[in-house]
């Protein structure tokens, strides 16, 4: 018996749906038996990931907050990773985007303008697309690979998030924790739905998603930008300009980012501190690509990965899981992803060696 | 036949998902034979010998050695027995020198296999040089290369895929001449080509493949080349119709002293190229294929930057400094010679890859795409040229060569352009869609607009062309005038040997 | 000890776990692969390693366990890119994260426990030379064997015929396969190689250079190895100079932390990765812009 994969005359359709489905339930039981191997109560475990976001009100709103940092900045990340640029340091680009946008709050703790709220995004906005272009820049100007560069920069964000915490930007009155003082109350994002800490940053999301879809599925520009990811050469014979597609496909991540980092001291945070690098920049990664790099797809991945960031924080209780099982679980959905995705463009045949 | 035969097929059959490859192949070969196997492109060919070989194993059928039945898993259980393959895009490693990768088949110190390189190439006229680096070496080395490394492994059999569809003229009477003197030495060649003067020449038995299937075995010397078409596709050879050419008029590509330092140590630098072109002609440039070709072509279609301006003029502008999307809107269009990858996106729908370049088309409302005007070019340029497609759906990828060609070429042709750069037009194209690309490209030229063609296929050039130049190592030659030069003239320009 | 002894003493092993990683990734970039998931299969190798070496105390165990694990996380890979041709970026990423998390996973109730590193060896003769001896010389057994290890790897891919089938599967995999090689066991082999070498590297910092476990306690290094192998440009000496380079930094950074020059920690903590965009930059000025 031999297996051979025949390349489909069309992508298929039917597989682009069933290929994520396949992998969450591939996922799913590789966790059942990695949980119980540690030693885990393996069904508890999975109860809590995939079910009890859904069982409370409260929960599924957490599901939703979460969800609008992942799909702003997945959706952005897709833009470029469908171009080729590869933007993997968004984690870097959240954290400058958060710290622009609290560097209002923190030098007007009182400042009663009515701007605020506005500016702060603006200045998240341009801080995460001014960072990320810096690696533009040194791709294009002197060919250095996006995909270190931004994680490199990614690392020192982090270093730089730290000196303002434990340094300028502590707050006095803060028991020296590392962190910088509340932000007043027109510095913070209104609630979408009383009683939540769901807030309007969701909307952002959804209407970037629309942005997204409306760009990449049926503007020229997002089809440039896709020639050149599928055949870089044709994109050339074309007359597709390469550097501007660098130059979109960083800044647009590095804007979503940006504007994302913003929005989390800006809402379920109210202040900057360290909790601000939690991963999200990283797991848009994942999500974008559980998304299939597509608008809608996207959607769909953003609110999956959520469900089992507030699933692994009660698991956390009931099933005594660390917190590194969601991390887990992330690897294994791309991994199985990423495997099962192959049957959208190719079908497999079992070839049968005929006995000579 | 009291002796059995070195090598027989017996009903070989092999299917690539719904193409049936090859179908119930019988074949035999004998030592001492230059056996031909002859077919269009597609025909089946690359996959027979492929099975020969050991890259790929047959459905079903029986291959027989010297009488018994093998079972060739591999190339290296062809290589034991005494099979050795030149292949047509050779498979030599650029960045190694000739020693190198000589020692990567064939074990032994590093000396003594120079030794041998230079002994063999002395016996059977093989001459290189053992140390040089590949990537210097000029096509007819590399393939030298290649049959030394093969007969190096002492064969009884050798396979040579096409062999002279890079070669120059003077340098193929050398390769048959090699190849003579092997078979007196009684080793069996089978020779793999589509050119059928060739094989009357060179070989005593033909087996004519034809969508897979043997459709005749001759003595390739008994007939002559019309009838051997025949055998090969399956009809009367097609004819282009040769209207007579009209008198150039304006003139609409130019280039002027065009110098171009290569990009990467495998590339060639282009030195003070002219050439002009005019309405209603069709210029050729001949020469092997790394001589600066895809160099020139990319700075003509302005994939690479010309360092000055006017060293390119299209439409009587100085164009060097823009790029591809200026020059279309100049009236420029271009047939690059990837089809998959350059001229056309695998994973993307043909109506999508309409949209590469025939975007000017009306196909754009402020930046957003109009499918409907995106899918109806593209339904008329499937009809206009004849693509054999289930539609605009069909993502390129899943196309023939022939066909995504004449997609290509129709999509160019129907941005209605003054002027218009080809590049090797025909390369792996069947020679049903060969002759309609062709036919296409005078009628091109009889509504007055300007072509430049770039091939290795002599006999192509000469068939369209008022005119030919000839690239060679990045000198291009002055202008020939097709009607009064020959292709032994043209050979010897190609090889450097007249300037 | 002064600063310049302390420097001379401990560059080799600071670097050794960037120099293992990078050396690894270098043979599988080789053959013509590119394997990001250094940072994940190095983190998996220093938890395995770790985990092992508290419950047996045998280093041996520790490093053969690392090495097998992060093998095993590197085949994920190979399948994905080798067998379904899924796109190798996404690829490297996923077994990155998987390898994250699973050390994460597995090393939790580690952290803070400790256990023993290795003993220097004291070389007779060697550890008698002045200045050098009894610094330089003097290293613990696995820096002595990665030294060697490297010399064996700078021979093997410029003398022998393997390195030279290595060279032609990475140049043009298609004609290493028509005549006659494996080339998908090749890039198995390799990429396996690579994922050893990312666990002996992990080991090496958990259980020698820093006998602890902590999470994210590779803090970059994976990257910073996969820069070093494009600094490197693909050769054994270049990459292992890299590598030095950066073990110097790693412990001037140290040093300068311990005697409080003027600049915050984090300036200091930011240098190996400004360094390592300053190096890109620079490098990839004079090579073409792929990676």
């Amino acid at each position: 018996m031999k297996l051979r994969l025949i390349r489909r005359d069309s992508a298929s359709r039917l597989a682009m749906f069933t290929a994520p489905v396949l992998a969450l339930v591939f996922t799913c039981l590789a966790s059942l038996v990695l949980f119980a191997a540690l030693g885990k109560d393996a069904g508890a475990a999975l109860h809590a990931l995939l079910l009890k976001p859904f069982l409370s009100w409260y929960s599924f709103s957490e599901v939703l907050l979460k969800m609008a940092p992942l799909l702003l900045i997945a959706q952005g990340l897709a833009i470029g990773f469908r171009a080729n640029v590869f933007n993997i340091g968004a984690e870097g680009q959240f954290i400058v985007g958060a710290l622009c946008a609290s560097a209002l709050p923190v030098y007007f703790p009182d400042g009663d303008f009515p701007m605020m709220l506005p500016a702060m995004i603006a200045f998240g906005a341009l801080g995460g697309t001014v960072y990320a272009l810096i690696a533009a820049a040194l791709r294009t100007r002197f060919g250095a690979s996006e995909i270190l560069v931004t994680l490199m920069m990614a690392l020192i964000a982090v270093q730089i998030l730290n000196y303002l915490l434990l340094g300028p930007w502590k707050d006095p009155r803060g028991f020296n924790f590392p962190q910088t003082v509340m932000f007043p109350d027109n510095a913070l994002l209104p609630i979408l739905f009383d009683g939540t800490r769901t807030n309007i940053s969701l909307i952002f999301s959804l209407l970037a998603s629309l942005f997204a879809y409306l760009m990449m599925q049926h503007h020229f520009r997002g089809y440039q930008l896709r020639t050149a990811g599928l055949a870089p050469r044709a994109a050339l014979y074309a007359g597709f300009s390469a550097p501007r597609m660098v130059w979109l496909g960083l800044g647009l991540g590095g804007l979503a980012a940006g504007i994302a980092g913003a929005s989390e001291v800006a809402g379920p945070l109210g202040q900057l501190q360290r909790s601000v690098t939690s991963g999200y920049g990283y797991a848009a990664i994942i999500v974008a690509y559980v998304g299939g790099l597509n608008p809608l797809g996207i959607i769909a991945s953003s609110f999956l990965i959520s469900v089992i960031y507030i699933g692994g924080d009660s698991a956390t209780v009931s099933a005594r899981l660390p917190v590194a099982a969601v991390e887990v679980f992330q690897g294994l959905l791309l991994f199985f992803y990423l495997l099962t995705f192959t049957l959208i463009r190719y079908r497999i045949e079992f070839s049968r060696k005929v006995p000579a | 036949m009291s002796q059995p035969a070195l090598l027989r097929l017996a009903k070989v059959s092999k299917r690539y998902g719904t193409v049936q490859a090859n179908k119930e192949i019988d074949l035999e070969v004998h030592s001492g034979s230059i056996h031909a196997v002859l077919g269009e492109n597609g025909a089946g060919k690359s996959t027979l010998m492929k099975l020969i070989y050991g890259v790929e194993q047959p459905d079903a059928g029986h291959i027989y050695w010297n009488g018994q039945e093998v079972h060739l898993a591999r190339p290296s259980d062809a290589q034991a027995l005494g099979i050795g393959m030149v292949f047509q895009h050779f498979s030599l490693f650029e960045t190694l020198s000739v020693v190198q990768n000589v020692s990567l088949m064939i074990p032994g110190k590093p000396a003594d296999l120079a030794q041998k390189i230079s002994d063999l190439g002395d016996q059977f006229g093989l001459s290189v040089d053992p140390h040089a680096m590949v990537h210097r070496l000029s096509v007819g080395e590399r393939q030298r290369v290649e049959i030394i490394r093969c007969l190096l492994l002492n064969p009884k059999l050798l396979i040579l895929d096409e062999p002279t569809s890079v070669l120059p003229p003077q340098s193929v009477r050398r390769l048959f001449e090699t190849l003579r003197k092997l078979q007196a030495e009684g080793m069996a060649i089978l020779f793999i080509s589509h050119k059928l003067d060739e094989i009357r020449e060179l070989c005593d038995t033909a087996s004519v493949l034809r969508s897979g299937e043997v459709t005749g075995r001759v003595d390739p010397r008994e007939h002559d080349a019309r009838s051997l078409a025949q055998l090969m596709i399956g009809r009367e050879m097609p004819n282009v119709a040769h209207a007579a050419p009209r008198p150039p008029r304006e003139e609409r590509l130019r280039l002027n002293a065009l110098s171009h330092p290569r990009a990467s140590r495998f590339g060639t630098t282009l030195e003070g190229i002219d050439l002009k072109l005019r309405s209603g002609e069709i210029v050729g440039i001949a020469g092997i294929s790394g001589n600066g070709q895809q160099e020139l072509a990319a700075l003509i279609s302005g994939e690479t930057r010309a360092q000055e301006p006017g060293m390119i003029e299209i439409m009587g502008k100085k164009v060097g400094h823009l790029g591809p999307m200026a020059r279309r809107k100049l009236g420029f269009a271009f047939v690059p010679e990837e089809r998959l990858g350059r001229g056309a996106v695998p994973e993307m729908s043909l109506a999508d890859n309409s949209l590469l370049t025939a975007h000017s088309r009306n196909m754009l409302s402020r930046g957003f795409i109009r499918r409907s005007v995106e899918r109806a070019f593209t339904r008329e340029c499937i009809d206009a040229f004849d693509v054999r497609t289930p539609g605009p759906d069909a993502e390129a990828g899943a196309m023939s060569g022939g066909n995504l060609q004449k997609f290509i070429l129709g999509r160019e042709i129907m941005l209605n352009p003054d002027v218009m750069l080809v590049s090797q037009p025909t390369w792996g194209v069947d020679i049903g869609a060969a002759t309609a690309i062709r036919r296409r490209l005078l009628d091109m030229r009889d509504q007055g607009c300007a072509i430049l063609v770039i091939s290795e296929e002599m006999d192509e050039l000469f068939e369209m062309c008022s005119k030919l130049h000839v690239l060679h190592k990045g000198h291009l030659s002055s202008a020939l005038d097709a009607a009064e030069t020959s292709p032994q003239e043209i050979g010897r320009y190609m090889i450097g040997a007249a300037t | 000890m002064s600063g310049l002894e302390f420097l001379l003493a401990g560059t080799l092993a600071a670097s050794l776990p960037l120099l293992l990683a990078a050396l690894g990734e270098m043979v599988v970039e080789k053959t013509g692969l590119l394997n990001l998931g250094l940072e994940g299969m190095m983190a998996i190798g220093a938890a395995i390693a770790f985990i092992c070496v508290y419950h047996t105390g045998s280093h041996v165990v520790g490093f053969v366990a690392a090495a097998a694990v992060s093998t095993l996380i590197a085949m994920l890979f190979a399948v994905l890119v080798i067998a379904v041709r899924a796109n190798e970026v996404a690829s490297g990423l996923a077994i990155g994260v998987l390898g994250l998390g699973l050390s994460a996973l597995f090393g939790k109730t580690y952290e803070s426990l400790t256990i023993k590193g290795l003993p220097k060896i004291d070389i007779p003769v060697l550890s008698d030379i002045p200045v050098i001896g009894p610094t330089v010389l003097t290293q613990d057994i696995v820096v002595w064997l990665a030294v060697i290890g490297t010399f064996g790897l700078w021979w093997t891919l410029n003398r022998t015929k393997l390195g030279l089938i290595i060279a032609a599967v990475g140049e043009n995999a298609e004609a290493a396969r028509a005549i006659g090689y494996p080339v998908v066991l090749i890039r198995l082999a390799a990429a396996a190689f690579g994922g050893a070498m990312c666990g002996v590297a992990g080991a090496y910092a958990s259980t020698v250079y820093t006998p602890l476990w902590a999470d994210g306690m590779i803090a970059g290094r994976g990257w910073i190895a996969l820069a070093l192998v494009v600094f490197g440009t693909w050769q054994t000496g270049r990459v292992a100079f890299g590598a030095l380079l950066f073990g110097i930094l790693s412990l001037g950074e140290l040093t300068a932390q311990a005697i409080g020059v003027g600049l915050p920690s984090q300036v200091l903590s930011s240098l190996p990765y400004l360094v390592t965009i300053l190096m890109l930059v620079v490098i990839s000025r004079r090579k073409s812009g792929a990676f």
